[in-house]
């Protein structure tokens, strides 16, 4: 039986965003509530919370048609049709006795084989299922989404013994290949893995930044992109999620952590942060955080609060020497510098670090359940076994006992205050001294088995993983997964540059691997992409472009064109347009079958390359688009010949010459960006026949799957002509954009940039009479592209762009 | 020469483009409703019929193929009646009461149906395929200006001011707001599908609301959505003959046509066309404005109605008793045929005696029909 029908049950925020990604699954989910007292429509929390969907940013729905999935009721009149669901996800306030009042109802209606499983964050599995029929219990365990459920990878399960095997793997394939998560299974321990872990990680960055006098800023630089950590570091985290959910969430683990436990001693909610929150300094849905916007006097001044007095001043970025050695040096280089950010790095690294190697097996069977969830949950780079290696397990664990790591600080004020009690209601029986059992000299047990070979071994092609009692295991993914990275580990590459390398990914199938910085294009990797097209036919038969940097590609590197539009060396400029044209027509036309798996980002030329692949198979987080306008430029890499393509074969079109003319340059004209895969087939960035992969460790696998299906009888595409209609279109469009000036709504070289783009996608000086080649089409955006990349105006954009990332609107 | 008159007037419902109750209706099927709630209003026996005029902005896709022959055909008329499809833009369908009216004294035909259609919703504003003529463009671009452009360029050439459109615009509202509430536009709707009644009505708009929209056009210019016409899905028709023929198969005459006439003008100030083609009009007709009892002037823009009631000077009391375009809605080939059909019911319904119908057009153009009573 597949999971065809859902249904979520508490459509608070986490229950909204849940049912909303079963939709994007393209699963119909039930979104039920409570009948509030005295309303009118008996479903209007529900109704209510999918009208909030809608209207959120980010998105919670990959397409909004996703959202006719999703079917509002309440719990009184539609409790019935949960006869009809396959899974049953409980999302209701944190309550034991109301939750398992709803379960009893649930009891009595759910289908035989129903998998019923709660959103809890903070009840253990085996207080919520105490009392209750042992069928039911046997299809019921915990299934913890992370906020927002559309984008947090990260999904934990946790079962018991009683647990029916099958029910728990069909959810953990549904919440795989439907969902995209990545399923990690816990033990029935207090806030499951990730949250253990990092909330440790918070309340000691916290603490920590204000017992040694850091700023804000300088905490953030520190534990943020240095460790592999988002650039919100742990201050900007705390404002992103609610400053007052840590002391909740302290709370409720508090009842519940084993005695001893080291994060029982970071439970101290700092006078300050409490009087933030006495008065209303939530965050950013508050009125501000430890950063706020000022906006008082019709500015808008970006703030920091100082952690000693609570007053706000502008912020001032981190000057610290050791995040500067960090660049060069990594994280030893950090942790290792004398100035108070390598100190206070090393404070919080060595509490969490050690604190992480306690807990295995506690809290989870191995090692790479533990790293999975940070990385998923808290968007680490680096799990805390990946980050003690690359400390080195034995000059950590030697610094450790070196410095006899705290005694950790005094016991906290805040904590103890009606604790006892609730630990004495607990049904917990008090484990053995865990969680924050040290070994010899602060060193947890794991950690001493490490200290010899490291977390993780390589070996002979082959990467092994330290289990609790000290042996190593190969690591294993499971069927359908295929990473670059394993891979790469122990391969040569085929082809190789310092911004990109051909890989051999098996089965005849190649693998062209972006590596440059943020993956931009450049021609060193136009190169590459043209020997691959000489390459591949000797001994490949397919090729996959895909990598795994954070972004699929954000488009041609414009620190190049800038370097040489100052220099005046404009034949470089022309050279790197002509080049993209012909290496992405190579690609097109290679005798093999290409296909593109983006993710993330693709844009301007990074779409591009897209647009000539065979096939694409993208992952549903995908965002893509022809962004050039924002840069004062026009696609040049074929992006105008290949959209003006698809969209005069396309059958929904209006019939006649413009159509398709005026669609492209809607589009392209304003920079548009898909905001999901499914969003860019609206778009034609993707084919109404292209692939998504929900799960992006999937991606690879499936893309290669695809390319394999079209090796066999693979004919390279027939060239396009094109019929277009000249002049006409151009005034057409040369007068919607007028009008677009008038109303404000473009800037006087918005204007330009638009004219130029209709130059090319009318066709120029043509009639619809004539036929116009590929070539044609390629020579127009050279000649269009060539000359408003000289222009002043363009050049202010480019290097706006640069230096803050955002469009110049001049 | 033979007098001509209106004979039957009736309509569908006008609904908002893009987001009312016609969206998924083919402009087709709107204008055979009208058609066939006209026959069956006015009793007149499709046999009689020479030819059914039908006016249409915009001509193609679902309102091309001669949409006009396959009304007929759609309707049951006989297969002997004509069809003709007539595009004068917002005149279309006041040009094919025009063309019956010149026929009929031509001696060529008795009884002709002129209706009128447009779904702004399923056709866009400028077809599928806008394709202006370059050289033209160069030599002339007003030739092609949009519309609302228009509008701002004759609030600033008489100087009106944002409030004074405002003001009008929710006059126009209240008026068609108590002329719904009264019942007084049930006579002239046919119902379609379960829509009995207009769907553009914004009857609790206030000044205050108006105040606060963003130009529509022109960043600094003062025309609003809230002072233009929105954009309208809807048919009409007419029943136009010579009065023998009206008298002899007893059909209820609302008007006799006076006069008609067309005029052009500037195509960037083309909300100003009502006011040459209304004086050539009354001049034919041997009248002065002062003779007449009952104007409807389309109200394509606020801006471009108030500048043709103070040339013209108008009586404002007498403009639009039930509202106009700006409350009503502006389906751009069937508002002819509603602004004439509903002068010549008012004249009946007022007991009046004159009546003008007039309305501007988009290129530059104004065309005007006046009525008596018979």
């Amino acid at each position: 039986m597949d999971i065809r029908k859902v249904a979520v049950i508490g459509a608070g925020v986490m229950g909204a965003g849940i049912a909303a990604h079963i939709a994007n699954a393209g699963t119909p989910v039930m979104l039920l509530d409570i009948v509030p007292e005295g309303a009118t429509d008996r479903s209007q929390i529900a109704q209510t919370a999918l009208d909030k969907l809608l209207k959120a940013d980010p998105a919670p729905f990959m397409h909004k048609k996703n959202a006719r999935l999703v079917t509002p009721g309440n719990i009184e009149d539609d409790l019935a049709q949960l006869a009809e669901c396959d899974w049953i996800i409980e999302a209701i306030v944190e309550r034991l006795a109301i939750k398992q009042d709803l379960y009893r109802k649930l009891a009595t209606v759910r289908k035989a084989d129903a998998i019923i499983s709660s959103n809890t964050s903070s009840i253990p599995l085996h207080e919520l299922v105490a009392g209750l029929p042992e069928e039911f219990a046997a299809h019921f365990m915990i299934t913890h989404f992370f906020n927002q459920p559309r984008y947090m990878r990260l999904l934990e399960i946790v079962t018991s013994p009683q647990t029916d095997q099958d029910a728990a793997a069909k959810i953990r394939t549904f919440a795989d290949m439907k969902l995209g998560k990545g399923v990690v299974d816990c033990k029935d321990t207090p806030g499951f893995i990730a949250n253990r872990i990092g909330i440790f990680w918070i309340q000691t960055a916290i603490q920590e930044a204000i017992d040694m006098g850091l700023t804000v800023e300088e905490a953030d630089a520190v534990v943020g992109r240095p460790m592999g950590i988002p650039k919100t570091g742990v201050f900007g985290l705390s404002d992103l999620v609610g400053i007052d959910l840590m002391p909740h969430l302290m709370r409720s683990m508090n009842r519940s952590l084993p005695v001893g436990d080291a994060l029982l001693e970071k439970a101290t909610i700092p006078p300050l942060i409490q009087k933030m929150i006495d008065e209303g300094y939530t965050g950013r849905k508050g009125k501000g955080g430890f950063y706020r916007l000022n906006t008082a006097g019709g500015g808008k001044v970006k703030e920091s609060i100082d952690l000693q007095t609570g007053d706000y001043s502008p912020t001032q970025p981190a000057k610290l020497a050791s995040v500067k050695a960090a660049k060069e040096g990594g994280l030893q280089a950090l942790v290792s510098h004398p100035d108070k950010g390598g100190q206070y790095a090393w404070r919080v690294l060595s509490q969490t670090l050690r604190y992480a190697a306690a807990l295995v097996p506690e809290i989870a069977d191995d090692i790479c359940a533990v790293n999975t969830a940070m990385k998923l949950g808290y968007n680490w780079k680096f799990g805390p076994f990946e980050l003690i290696d690359q400390l080195g397990a034995e000059d950590f664990a030697k610094r450790l006992a070196a410095d006899a790591v705290p005694p950790i600080p005094s016991p906290s004020p805040a904590r103890g205050e009606g604790s006892e009690e609730v630990r004495g209601n607990s049904v917990l029986s008090p484990p053995p001294l865990a969680g924050g059992g040290l070994g010899r000299g602060g060193i947890p047990p794991l950690l001493e088995k490490a200290r010899a070979h490291g977390f993780y071994r390589h070996d002979a092609g082959e990467t092994l993983y330290l289990q609790p009692d000290g042996s190593y295991i190969p690591l294993q993914r499971p069927p359908g997964v295929l990473l670059l990275a394993d891979l790469k580990r122990h391969a040569e590459p085929l082809l190789e540059n310092d911004a990109a390398s051909l890989w051999d990914i098996g089965d005849g199938v190649a693998c062209l691997e972006f590596h440059s910085k943020m993956n931009s294009l450049d021609p060193l990797i136009l190169e590459i992409i043209e020997e691959s097209v000489e390459f591949i036919p000797h001994h490949h038969k397919a090729l996959v472009i895909y990598n795994e940097g954070s972004n699929f590609s954000a488009g041609a590197n414009l620190g190049l064109l800038m370097f040489a539009a100052k220099l005046g060396g404009w034949d470089e400029v022309d050279k790197m347009v002509s080049g993209g044209q012909q290496a992405y027509k190579k690609l097109k036309y290679a005798p093999f079958p290409v296909v593109g798996a983006p993710f993330g980002l693709a844009l301007g030329g990074g779409c591009e390359i897209l647009l000539h692949c065979d096939a694409l198979q993208a992952h549903a987080e995908t965002y893509v688009g022809l962004v050039e306008t924002g840069v004062g430029l026009i696609p040049g890499w074929g992006g105008c010949k290949e959209m003006l393509h698809r969209w005069s074969t396309n059958p929904r079109m209006p019939r006649g010459p413009l159509p398709p003319v005026l669609k492209c340059f809607e589009i392209i004209s304003v920079a548009t960006v898909a905001k999901s895969a499914f969003e860019a087939k609206d778009y034609l960035f993707l084919r109404p026949t292209d692939g998504i992969s929900m799960n992006r460790d999937r991606l690879l696998a499936d893309a290669k799957a695809r390319a394999l299906s079209m090796i066999e009888g693979y004919q390279p595409p027939e060239p396009p002509v094109f019929h277009l209609p000249g002049a006409t279109a151009k005034v057409a469009m040369e007068m919607a954009v007028n009008d677009f000036l008038a109303q404000g709504k473009a800037t006087p070289y918005d204007a330009v940039i638009a004219q130029t783009l209709a130059t090319v996608l009318s066709g120029g000086d043509t009639d619809m009479t004539e036929t116009l080649s590929e070539d044609d089409l390629l020579a127009l955006e050279y000649a269009q592209f060539t000359q408003l990349v000289r222009k002043a105006e363009t050049l202010a954009r480019v290097s706006h762009m640069l230096e803050t990332g955002k469009p110049l609107r001049n | 020469m033979k007098s001509v008159v209106i004979a039957g007037y009736t309509r569908t419902p006008f609904t908002l483009a893009n987001k009312g109750e016609f969206v998924k209706i083919r402009p087709d099927d709107l204008a055979t409703a009208a058609v066939l709630g006209l026959l069956t209003k006015t009793g007149v026996d499709g046999a009689e019929i020479e030819d059914l005029i039908l006016g249409c902005a915009f001509p193609e896709a679902e309102q091309g193929f001669n949409m006009a022959r396959l009304v007929v055909l759609m309707a049951g008329l006989p297969q002997a009646v004509g069809g003709v499809t007539v595009n004068r833009f917002c005149g279309s369908s006041m040009q094919a009461i025009h063309q019956a009216a010149g026929a009929i004294q031509m001696n060529a035909g008795n009884a002709f149906i002129c209706a009128g259609v447009e779904s702004m919703t399923r056709i866009p504003m400028t077809g599928f395929n806008p394709s202006p003529n370059p050289h033209l463009y160069e030599k002339l671009p007003e030739a092609y200006i949009s519309m609302g452009q228009t509008a701002e360029n004759v609030a600033k050439q008489y100087a009106i001011p944002r409030a004074e459109q405002e003001a009008f615009a929710v006059a126009s509202q209240q008026k068609a707001a108590a002329a719904q509430r009264d019942g007084k536009l049930a006579d002239e709707i046919i119902m379609v599908g379960a829509v009995k009644q207009d769907g553009c009505l914004r009857p609790d708009t206030t000044i205050a609301i108006l105040a606060g929209l963003k130009p529509a056009f022109d960043a600094n210019g003062t025309v609003t959505a809230g002072t233009a016409s929105p954009l309208t899905d809807g048919a009409s028709a007419t029943l136009v003959c010579s009065e023998e023929f009206a008298t002899a198969h007893g059909l209820p005459i609302l008007a006799r046509i006076r006069s008609i006439a067309i005029s052009g003008c500037a195509p960037e100030t083309m909300g100003l066309g009502p006011i040459v083609s209304s004086q050539k009009a009354l001049q034919r007709a041997r009248l002065s404005v002062v003779d007449l009892d009952i104007i409807e002037l389309n109200e394509a823009f606020a801006s471009q109605s108030i500048a043709c009631i103070r040339d013209l000077g108008l009586d404002e009391s007498k403009v639009n008793l039930d509202g106009g375009a700006i409350a009503l809605g502006h389906p751009l080939g069937a508002t002819g045929a509603r602004i004439t059909g509903k002068a010549a019911s008012l004249l009946k319904r007022e007991g009046k005696q004159f009546a003008l119908a007039t309305q501007c057009i988009g290129g530059g153009q104004g065309i005007a029909t006046i009525l008596e009573a018979v």
